[in-house]
């Protein structure tokens, strides 16, 4: 019964084809067009959010690898110029030191993205194995994996990672990328888990299994592959959340204070008194970074998820 | 009912492991950190402030860290964190009872209006999409939402406190007053508290805002919404009590999870303000590698965060009459 009316669906299906290459070519032709516009549509870059959000991205990245090649000044050593406004000299003057600011931004953009980068890697790298784990496997690990994911995400991240991070011996970059990305990773866990639940049961999968192939490649050749877009977004969401949990803890002194960064220009500018000693060139331009550095990552996150989820789409274009 | 049950032992798990956490944390560090903190103070601070760190972490008796364990939460259920370091003799329980007050307005009072204004903002925005309130107001908040906490206090404070004058540059309340439920101190506690506030609600709406406009979008393609329409209510009866209403839902969840990252940038503000709650507190326990303190004031945080957002899951039963019928 099932053969007899797949074969009939075939039948149709071919006087269709034959009904088309009887049709004008034209028709073909536009089609295509369609088609290919459809997906220029869809593609990444005609978004104009992730266009501005990848653009400010790459300016900052750019900016890490190529501006210490070009600024020669050392951005820690002193100077006689102590607390001078932005000047022709000091583009966003000095410290009370006497360090040039621009100099030290741009070193810091290194350091900054360095650690935001590392612990995105890491803790999306942990959400993918515990979340398409939990996933995939259902039953009673989900369920425990599942209490882990909901656990972290209640439990106040800055208040335990300033914990973590006061307990570790040695003080730097390294140990407080660790340390995010220990408390950094539920988040993307929670939303693949979803995901990988509602995949787990679809045709490819099954097809997948009923080919032998071992449950590893299953989870992280067949179903990885087709969530990349959710990976996507909870590496960039990771990032933003990595640069402001190290920034913050770099303010409270809990990093390498020795080291040039953006966290811990604000650090020594707040514990020199820079704002009541009316010293704002020290402090806006590294928050500014900050901010510029994290809104771009926003907008491409939010023009990911515009790509995803139509609707939002629309109501974009107005 | 039972829904609420369930959350509720699930937060009781929750808080079983951040207190276990925080048992374990200090033992399972490389190098043994308590022991080189005793190194370092000896002699520069009070001997019984080491003895008393001694003893809190084991490092005197030689017991099993089971017996550590039961002897740690047994303190615990007597309400002993311990004792500070920084702020010796005092017990870490003094001292964050002095900051948790002032958190704990300062905290909800901001976290609710930025709950409001943000939901609000979007449920307009969503209504508004592709105007220009909606066109301007995604990216600006977007932005303002990437912009450090801590930050954009500085810069607040530098503007409308060192530059203008219009609000004090630090401190919870005028010194010159006796604090009381006196007219004049609770005026001053709140014309000291706008400046703080006024930062969190701006850096944490836009979560808010855009997590409601997303949602809106949602219902508003609904067919219950394009009958109301058609039956000629009032737009704004639509928009709230239609859209809005069942858009809400989602938002509340994102309330309660977004509630321990608001905290945590509020920590950060107190720091910048000289606001003498908890995060001021936390510096001064960083500062002097005060364990004992820092613990507590995660373990407090962790509790806060817990019970509000308990308190989000009891406002979801409210709202959502399928949870309360779910059997």
């Amino acid at each position: 019964m099932a053969i007899k009316q797949r074969d009939a669906q075939a039948s149709f299906q071919g006087q269709q084809g034959v009904g088309a290459l009887r049709a004008d070519e034209g028709i073909r032709a536009e089609l295509l067009r369609r088609l290919a516009k459809r997906r220029a549509n869809l593609s990444l870059f005609r978004s104009v959010k992730i266009r501005i959000g990848l653009g400010i991205l790459g300016f900052f990245v750019l900016l890490a690898i190529f501006g210490p090649v070009f600024v020669h000044q050392d951005p820690q050593a002193f100077s006689s110029d102590v607390l001078s406004p932005p000047s022709a000299a000091h583009w966003m003057g000095t410290t009370q030191t006497g360090q040039d600011v621009f100099a030290q931004v741009i070193d810091g953009t290194r350091m900054t993205l360095l650690v935001g980068f590392a612990v995105g890697a890491l803790a999306t790298f942990l959400s993918v194995v515990i979340g398409l784990t939990a996933g995939y496997f259902g039953g009673v690990v989900d369920e425990l994996i599942s209490l882990v994911i909901n656990v972290f995400l209640v439990i106040p991240a800055l208040p335990l990672t300033i914990v973590l991070a006061g307990y570790i011996p040695v003080r730097g970059p390294l140990p407080v990328a660790v340390v995010i990305s220990l408390t950094g990773w539920a988040w993307g866990a929670r939303v693949l888990r979803a995901q990988t639940m509602s995949l787990r049961k679809r045709e490819f999968v099954e097809a997948a299994r009923a080919s032998g192939e071992s449950t590893f490649r299953i989870i992280f050749a067949e179903i990885l592959t087709n969530e990349l877009a959710i990976v996507a977004s909870s590496l960039i969401f990771t990032i933003i959340y990595a640069i402001f949990s190290e920034v913050g803890l770099e303010f409270l002194g809990l990093s390498d204070v020795t080291v040039t960064s953006w966290g811990n220009m604000l650090f020594w500018a707040t514990n020199n008194q820079a704002l009541l000693l009316g010293a704002w060139w020290w402090i806006v331009p590294p928050g500014l970074c900050i901010a510029l550095l994290g809104a771009g990552l926003a907008f491409t996150n939010n023009g990911i998820d515009e790509l995803t989820n139509p609707r939002l789409r629309d109501a974009s274009r107005g | 009912m039972q829904f609420l049950l369930r959350r509720l032992v699930f937060y009781l798990v929750a808080l079983w492991a951040a207190i276990s956490l925080n048992f374990l944390i200090p033992r399972l560090m490389p190098g043994d950190p308590v022991l080189l903190l005793v190194a370092r103070l000896q002699g520069q601070v009070d001997p019984r402030a080491i003895a008393a760190l001694r003893l809190q972490f084991g490092l005197n008796a030689n017991s099993s860290m089971w017996s550590q364990y039961v002897n740690y939460l047994s303190n615990l259920l007597h309400g002993d964190l311990g004792t500070s370091i920084a702020y010796f003799p005092s017990s870490v329980a003094e001292v964050i009872g002095l900051g948790l007050k002032w958190t704990m307005i300062l905290v909800g009072v901001s976290a609710i209006l930025s709950f409001f204004i943000g939901t609000l903002l979007g449920t307009i925005a969503a209504w508004r999409r592709g105007s220009w309130f909606d066109t301007t107001l995604s990216p600006l908040l977007t932005f303002f939402s990437a912009i450090p906490y801590f930050w954009l206090a500085l810069i607040v404070l530098y503007i409308l406190g060192f530059l203008l004058k219009w609000f004090p540059l630090t401190g919870a309340y005028s010194l010159d007053l006796e604090p009381g439920f006196s007219g004049p101190f609770i005026l001053s506690a709140i014309y000291h508290a706008i400046l703080p506030a006024a930062t969190i609600v701006i850096s944490s709406m836009a979560g808010w805002m855009l997590g409601m406009r997303n949602a809106m979008l949602t219902t508003l393609a609904e067919d219950y919404v394009l009958m109301a329409q058609a039956k000629g209510l009032s737009e704004r009866r639509v928009m709230i009590t239609y859209a809005a209403r069942n858009a809400i839902l989602p938002n509340i969840t994102g309330f309660a999870l977004s509630l321990g990252f608001v905290v945590g940038g509020a920590l950060l503000t107190e720091i910048v303000f000289s606001y003498p709650g908890l995060g001021y507190i936390l510096l001064q326990a960083v500062q002097s590698d005060d364990f004992p303190l820092m613990q507590g004031i995660f373990l407090m945080i962790a509790i806060a965060v817990l019970g509000a957002n308990f308190l989000a899951d009891v406002c979801y039963v409210v709202l959502d009459p399928r949870v309360r019928q779910e059997r």
